[in-house]
């Protein structure tokens, strides 16, 4: 949780990640940020996120995404 | 009877397809008479205010009932300034200073921070919601005096581009241009009645004048796009499919958004048959990846700066490229002239590079109340000198190949283009040396990653800058990577060296 909050850091420092809950609907995140976000969920955890998973249900709130990583893990 | 004014179709088309929506964002919409009656109300309501030829600040929500106010200012014999919510407030600010418009059109959501701003900044500009003027009393009589007396030569809008001193620069066009321009492009990518648009571009640019004049031309409809949809590669193409559109005009990074993710595994845009697409370079593997899943639709680069009205070259791209091709800008839409200009002012030979400059009616008036710049990018073609005759001068470096297509080859100046924007670097690094905290900075742009490199002397940190940075440049002007430095490296004669500067960079990456 701690390395995905840091990368959510350091696209918008200014930010309350844990307690948003909207990031995605409400246009926090946009498609610039879910880039890179993706490019670095893959660097740092070594899972590959497809459209398939890119959807609001998955980048809303920090626990779903750290959820989505869990599961590709297991997958992996 | 020759068209000279941009709206003339839109009378037409109320009258032929009343109840046909023409612009919507997916939930609700507005129909051809609606816009036409709302257009008159505002058109109306101007001139009961004594405004006229004067700039009109339109600051809504992107919205349909948006385009029906840009559409009543240029109603009234005005011209619209479109101002974003999403464009921060130092910005904004800066662009209501220099326009001095008389009057603000604005909605529930953006009113607090128009007042704000314009007490502020001690403006003597009215406030007016949208939904208070958009059933003002229509006087008809009124109308077709402003109507009558409209030349094809007067403004109807100014959309703000990056400029390097800090200062963003308000280009004006007028109705010929736009004329011009929707006639060629709608030839060259075959809208008509049934067009359904998908838009992408924020109002606030003229990227979206391929979409609203078009609509109201051919009595198409125009689905403003949620911006919040990009985010999400499958519900985006879910949206393109809900709403059958079938015409798309997007920067190259919302779709690769698409392509990247391998979107077209899970689903594919079932109705898409024209993409245009144009603003940066298309990677040639995410065009494949396009080109493949949709072969039946036609795909056109397109290539035109603000200042020459939208778009003013195109390229129809039939095939797949090879991992080393670059897909050519193309060739220049019909009544207009590219001229490739040598350092010497000489036209280039072919095959030799050149500055592109554009010649003919796309070129717009210039910068709004900015004589200085203006003078120095429209300038006399120096191809002649037998009469005045403006082109515009890019500041692009193309040539042009055997195959008789023009191809982009660099930059003159620090101008980049970034998820689809212009951007000069220049006014970054101004707006991060104003700051107190800040002693110098050096912008540069990393095209490989696509990111906005910083790098700053100062005594504030990294997240603290970038805090700061959110209240003046757009969201897209915002560097991606910000690196706090000891010192900044100079050239001889004294300037911060950016190839320094980039090595640097890329020698910890």
């Amino acid at each position: 949780m701690e390395e995905l909050l840091e990368i959510l850091g350091e696209l918008h420092p200014d930010v309350d990640f844990e307690n948003e809950t909207q990031l995605v609907d409400d246009g926090i995140l946009d498609s610039l940020d879910i880039v890179s976000l993706i490019g670095e969920i893959k660097r740092v955890f070594d899972v590959t996120v497809t459209a398939g998973d890119i959807i609001p249900d998955n980048f809303n709130t920090v626990q779903a995404m750290m959820a989505l990583i869990e599961r590709l893990e297991e997958e992996a | 009877m020759m068209q000279r004014h941009v709206l003339d179709d839109l009378k037409k088309t109320a009258a032929e397809k009343p109840d046909k929506i023409a612009f919507s964002d997916g939930e609700k919409g507005l129909t051809f008479a609606e816009v036409d009656a709302v257009r008159d109300s505002i058109g109306s309501y101007l001139h009961a205010q004594g405004i006229y030829n004067k700039p009109v600040v339109v600051f809504m929500q992107k919205s349909p009932e948006e385009v029906a106010a840009f559409f009543g200012v240029i109603t009234g014999g005005c011209y619209y300034v479109p101002i974003d919510e999403e464009m921060p407030e130092g910005r904004i600010r800066l662009i209501l200073r220099h326009v001095k418009s008389p009057l603000l059109i604005c909605d529930e959501t953006t009113r607090p921070r128009a007042e704000e701003m314009v007490k502020a900044e001690e403006l003597s500009a009215d406030i007016v919601l949208y939904e208070e003027i958009r059933a003002h009393e229509i006087r008809p009589e009124t109308l077709e005096d402003i109507r009558a007396r409209a030349l094809d030569t007067d403004p109807i809008y100014i959309v703000f581009t990056s400029g390097s001193t800090g200062i963003p620069k308000g280009v004006v066009a007028c109705h010929r241009s736009v004329i011009d321009y929707v006639e060629q492009l709608s030839e060259i990518l075959a809208f008509d009645e049934n067009t359904v648009f998908g838009n992408q571009s924020p109002l606030y640019f003229d990227a979206c004048l391929k979409e609203l004049y078009p609509t109201i031309k051919f009595g198409a409809t125009t689905y403003l796009i949620p911006r919040t949809a990009f985010a999400m590669p499958t519900v985006l193409v879910e949206y393109l499919n809900t709403h059958r559109i079938n015409t798309i005009c997007w920067v190259v990074s919302a779709l690769t958004m698409i392509s990247a993710f391998n979107t077209f595994d899970v689903v594919k845009p079932v109705y898409l048959r024209t993409v245009a697409f144009g603003s940066e370079v298309f990677p040639v593997r995410q065009f494949n990846l396009w080109k493949e899943a949709l072969p039946e639709a036609t795909f056109t680069n397109l290539y035109g700066p603000t200042e020459t009205t939208g778009m003013c070259c195109y390229y129809r791209a039939e095939h797949t490229f090879a991992d080393d091709e670059v897909i050519p800008v193309g060739r220049p839409f019909p009544n207009r002239e590219i001229i490739l200009l040598k350092e010497d002012n000489t036209r280039a030979a072919a095959g030799e590079e050149g500055e592109i400059c554009i010649r003919g009616n796309a070129v717009t008036l210039g910068y709004y109340d900015d004589p200085e710049r203006t003078a120095a990018a429209f300038v006399q073609n120096p191809l002649q000198s037998l009469y005045p005759e403006t082109i515009y001068r890019t500041g692009d470096i193309g040539r042009f190949g055997e195959d008789g297509n023009l191809y982009f080859v660099s930059r003159k100046d620090y101008q980049i283009k970034h998820m689809g924007h212009r951007v000069e670097l220049g006014e970054i690094e101004v707006n991060v040396d104003l700051l107190e905290t800040v002693k110098m900075s050096a912008c540069v742009y990393d095209a490989e990653r696509k990111k906005i490199v910083l790098f700053y002397v100062g005594d504030t940190e990294e997240k603290e800058l970038l805090k700061t940075l959110k209240g003046k440049l757009p969201r897209y002007m915002l560097p991606n990577v910000i690196r706090k430095t000891e010192a900044l490296p100079f050239t001889a004669n004294g300037k911060i060296d950016r190839r320094a500067v980039m090595e640097q960079y890329q020698s910890k990456n």
